[in-house]
């Protein structure tokens, strides 16, 4: 175990963690702000990664392809919440899960239909291609580098935006007391697509960044819904300082934890062994954290105050 | 037993799913059978989602672990069986219902109390997410464990047999599926006239009253989890046992989120709501798998449809409002 | 007396042209058309309705419907194609545990299964039937393969696969020809996405050869994280990791990768040529192997279908046995668990015509059977 392989492992988790802060600042937004549970955004996720994959491939430019991942899913967004969504907010969850869980299926299959049964091909910008060196002999991506400078990018904007602006101002009061603040003549409605537009338009940047590591096909986004849901419980539903720490440690442990687990079993049993069971704890490994998280601090590390 | 207008609709319910593979199989189409057996299965197992969720209040999304649980008690119990292979401490393993379903709905029963005294710590959202949690846990557990099959699942080659009859026979299974189906409403309708189940629809209602009567709300849930729990497992079992297979997919959580659709397709906490939605779904499901690639487009399109504007499911549309008292 | 002098003389003249009477045959096609998986099942419907549409059979029909990748619907269309639409052969599985899941169930029924892809182990050796043909490979081949050609050319090979049977069973099948050093073996998580760890990993471990079995979307994400991680080891895999349904998606990053296969759309034979255009003129795309494997079974179908009635099981099964068929791969024939016994090849990854595809480079196996033939007993 080197230095070099440790430090690369750990800037990994750090950027499998900025991705799914990604996907999980949009999630816990609109479920402080509205209280609703979307399991759609996964959806949105493949739609904004389809999109700009698409884009790329009409005009050649990937810069193109992101503006369009980010407009696509954001209308998406929008469209869904003034169609759909909207006639959710008094229902409970029940309804919610099963609504949204509906439009999972409408995305997966319409996606299919219009792109067809086959991975889209999408690849890093030139601009952003290579890798730079490390101390030790170890070299790192470029592109990995920029997804992180990208992701803090992103939380500082979000953090300005919620603590500074007007808009985080209603934002945060819309969490606190929904009631409260329609009553003080805000424009709750409004207020609710631009919140959902928003998370939206996040998980669609996620799947953009993420499509040229990955594979560009129809229902990538719902194993990242999963991760995206454990990181908000783990986070504290509502809070994006949550999303964030949760993020990272939930990217930083399953890396990690990929890594050291079939390594420290392989002390005991035969490699090919210890790789199936260090594997399979390994993916278990998340869950067990959350459920002991959740038996300490039963409404996350950093649940934000509610009236 | 009042005819009520829900009343009426239960009992039409029930004889229709009776009398639909009595004429399928006097004409001579088995398939038709086999289809109402899986109505009839995953109705059980909806039932058992809908004592916790219905009736307490505690939306699992993680019901499929219990319902893989009991598969995989029929499937294994079946492959010791057939090699002859001692299971644990030399028993022997075994083909007969009765006794597989025993061991299905104490192992989940088991389950249940240990995911359960966690999980009911928490509530809400986190309670969901956290049932979710310890489903994913089972799962992976299941595809990486090579004994039975892991991700490629287990076959039962011969159908488990129940004393009196030949399970091989389409029509038959589906009385035994049936029968045990009618068994599990009865006890569903039981639990909700008792005492029991007075105390845990009132922790879904107001959790603050009941502990302010003496009651301990987290005693009631678990105790309402566990049991809700053993049903799914034993639905599961009969699910192996007409698909003559067990998979992980049964503890995938597409499964959880399946049986939420099913309880609220026919109606949340109504008795026969478990069935309504069953029915709903599979025929669905079979009708527009027949005429379509893009099936699943139109089924997601039916289900936005049935909740944004059919409230109370099937139910709620055929027999109105739930009348209390 | 005069009824049976015309049944005789009908009977003569029809031996005397060789055209016999063609049966009325109804397959019922299960695979995959839907969800993450789907292309594979597309390829699969096309190259066998290719196969059955040139035979020009016209008493042949086919149903097919989605499995979704869903075990227990694979098994609900199976019941209802063999109860309700009386279908007399199944076809077109994709996935192993769906096959496990259909074929103890559709042979009980005295159906015939002819698989275009799946072919583990368990159906291969003690679980093998007669009524159950494999027209593609048997699931360790072509691991074996790779195994074989890293064994002569590779001292210290990195190995990986996902935490499934099928993964585990490839890289049982890779050691079972490949003798060097193991610089490390790893078990992914099924479906995973992210691989930097595992490369990571590569790097560190001082091999000159990576072998890796990811089919589908985690072969794409793999192929594009390693070819942007800088790591400079040649990477093998078996056809499924470089398929040419995954190609374009996984681009450039593929090329120089090494595979194994009983077939490439560059043989150099006048009858794969054929199948290679004419698929193209269909379906507007390159075959891919899924598609060869499928247009196989369509062929051996129909092929049996012209000289036997499936309603007489002995006979139908003795014409597909004789495999009388031209397949693009070249030599075929069954061994005695009714699985394939043919060539492989190794392939790389080059760029025609701005088209990623793979090019044959070498014969590896001759005649290859598998290792499980001899526990069955047929």
């Amino acid at each position: 175990m080197t230095i070099s392989l440790a430090l690369e492992q750990l800037l990994n988790g750090i950027q499998l963690g900025v991705m799914l802060f990604l996907m999980s600042a949009g999630l816990t937004l609109i479920f402080g702000v509205m209280g609703l549970i979307n399991l759609a955004h996964g959806s949105l996720y493949m739609v904004g990664a389809f999109a700009c994959a698409a884009v790329a491939a009409l005009t050649g430019s990937f810069w193109l392809g992101l503006v369009a991942s980010l407009a696509c899913a954001a209308a998406a967004g929008a469209i869904v919440e003034l169609l759909v969504i909207r006639r959710l907010y008094d229902r409970d969850h029940l309804d919610q899960v099963l609504a949204t869980f509906a439009l999972i299926l409408i995305f997966s299959e319409g996606t299919r239909w219009l792109f067809g049964s086959f991975p889209l091909y999408l690849d890093i910008p030139p601009l952003l291609q290579g890798a730079v060196a490390l101390p030790g002999d170890a070299t790192y991506p470029v592109y990995r580098l920029a997804i992180i400078a990208v992701g803090a990018l992103v939380a500082l904007g979000l953090y300005l935006l919620i603590g500074k602006t007007r808009l985080g101002m209603r934002i945060r009061a819309g969490e606190s007391d929904r009631e409260m603040i329609g009553a003080l003549g805000v424009d709750i409605r409004t207020l609710y697509t631009l919140v959902f537009a928003l998370g939206s338009a996040l998980a669609g940047l996620a799947g953009a960044i993420v499509g040229p590591l990955q594979s560009v096909q129809v229902g990538m986004g719902e194993p990242v819904l999963i991760l995206a849901f454990v990181v908000i419980v783990i986070g504290g539903i509502g809070s994006i300082k949550g999303a964030l720490i949760g993020a990272l440690l939930v990217g930083i442990t399953d890396t990690l934890g990929r890594l050291l687990l079939p390594q420290l079993l392989t002390l005991f049993m035969d490699p090919s062994q210890a790789g199936m069971i260090g594997g399979a704890a390994a993916s278990m490994l998340i869950y067990v954290v959350m459920a002991v998280i959740l038996s300490v601090k039963p409404r996350g590390l950093f649940p934000p105050a509610h009236a | 037993m009042v005819l009520t207008r829900e009343n009426a609709v239960n009992l039409t319910l029930a004889v229709l799913l009776l009398a639909v593979p009595l004429i399928a199989s006097a004409l001579g189409q088995p398939f038709y059978v086999t289809l109402a057996t899986r109505i009839a299965i995953l109705a059980l197992a909806a039932l058992g989602l809908n004592l916790a969720l219905g009736l307490g209040g505690m939306v699992s999304f993680g019901h499929a672990a219990f319902f893989g649980i009991g598969g995989y008690a029929a499937g294994i119990l079946a492959s010791h069986a057939l090699s002859g292979e001692p299971l644990l401490f030399d028993l022997p393993g075994t083909a007969q219902m009765p006794i597989i379903w025993l061991v299905a709905v104490i192992a989940a029963g088991l389950v249940a109390l240990a995911i359960g005294a966690l999980s009911l710590r928490t509530s809400g959202v986190y309670f969901i997410m956290i049932t979710l949690a310890f489903a994913q846990m089972v799962y992976y557990f299941a595809i990486s464990w090579p004994a039975y099959g892991g991700e490629d699942g287990l076959s039962i080659a011969v159908r488990n047999q129940f004393p009196g009859t030949n399970t091989m026979r389409p029509l038959n299974f589906f009385f035994v599926a049936y029968a045990v189906l009618l068994a599990g409403i009865g006890l569903f309708a039981l639990i909700r006239a008792s005492r029991f189940g007075a105390a845990l629809a009132a922790t879904r209602q107001n959790e603050i009253r009941v502990a302010a009567l003496g009651i301990d709300p987290y005693r009631i849930r678990l105790a309402g989890f566990v049991i809700s729990a053993m049903i799914t497992a034993l639905a599961g079992a009969l699910y192996a046992d007409l698909n003559r297979f067990v998979s992980p997919s049964m503890l995938a959580w597409h499964m959880s989120g399946e049986l939420i659709v099913l309880i609220i397709l026919g109606g949340t906490g109504r008795l026969f709501g478990p069935l309504a939605g069953a029915a709903l779904y599979v025929a669905f499901e079979f009708a527009l798998g027949g005429l379509t690639e893009r099936w699943q487009f139109f089924l997601g399109l039916i289900l936005l449809g049935v909740v944004l504007f059919a409230r109370g499911g099937l139910l709620g549309l055929l027999a109105g409002k739930t009348k209390h008292g | 007396m005069k009824k049976i002098l015309v049944a005789a003389t009908m009977a003569l003249s029809l031996g005397a042209s060789g055209l016999a009477i063609a049966e009325p045959l109804k397959i019922g096609m299960i695979t995959t058309l839907s969800g993450g998986g789907a292309g594979l099942g597309v390829d699969t419907r096309d190259g066998f309705m290719l196969a059955i549409k040139q035979s020009g059979n016209k008493d042949i029909t086919v149903v097919t419907e989605d499995d979704a990748q869903k075990p227990e619907l694979a098994v609900q269309i199976a019941d209802k194609m063999i109860q309700s639409d009386n279908v007399d052969l199944l076809t077109g599985i994709v996935w192993s545990n769906l096959l496990m899941a259909v074929v103890p169930g559709a042979v009980a029924q005295d159906k015939f299964y002819v698989s275009t892809n799946a072919a583990p182990a368990a159906l291969a050796g003690a679980g093998c039937n007669k009524l159950y043909f494999n027209a593609a490979y048997q699931n360790d081949n072509l691991h074996e393969a790779v195994g074989e050609y890293a064994n002569k050319s590779y001292k210290k090979m990195f190995i990986l696969a996902p935490n499934y049977p099928a993964g585990k069973d490839s890289l049982t099948g890779f050691k079972r020809y490949y003798k060097g050093e193991l610089a490390g073996e790893v078990y992914t998580k099924v479906g995973q996405t992210d691989y930097a760890a595992e490369i990571a990993q590569m790097r560190a471990s001082g091999a000159d050869g990576i072998f890796v079995f990811l089919p589908g979307g985690m072969g794409i994400s793999f192929m594009k994280q390693f070819a942007q991680s800088g790591v400079k080891i040649p990477v093998m895999g078996p056809g499924f990791s470089f398929s040419q349904d995954v190609l374009p998606a996984i681009g450039d990053a593929a090329l120089g990768a090494k595979a194994s296969g009983q077939w490439a759309p560059d043989f150099d034979t006048d009858v794969s040529r054929k199948f290679v255009t004419d698929f193209k003129a269909e379906y507007n795309r390159l075959p891919s192997i899924y598609a060869l494997q499928a247009y196989d079974a369509g062929q051996l179908i129909a092929s049996a279908a012209a000289k036997a009635d499936v309603k007489d099981a002995e006979a139908f099964r003795a014409e597909l046995l004789k495999a009388d068929i031209k397949s693009p791969r070249g030599k075929f024939k069954f061994n005695t668990n009714q699985h394939p016994i043919q060539d492989i090849y190794l392939t790389e990854v080059v760029k025609k015509d701005g088209v990623l595809t793979n090019k044959t480079v070498e014969k590896i196996f001759a005649d290859h059977g598998d290792a499980y033939a001899k526990d069955c007993k047929i």
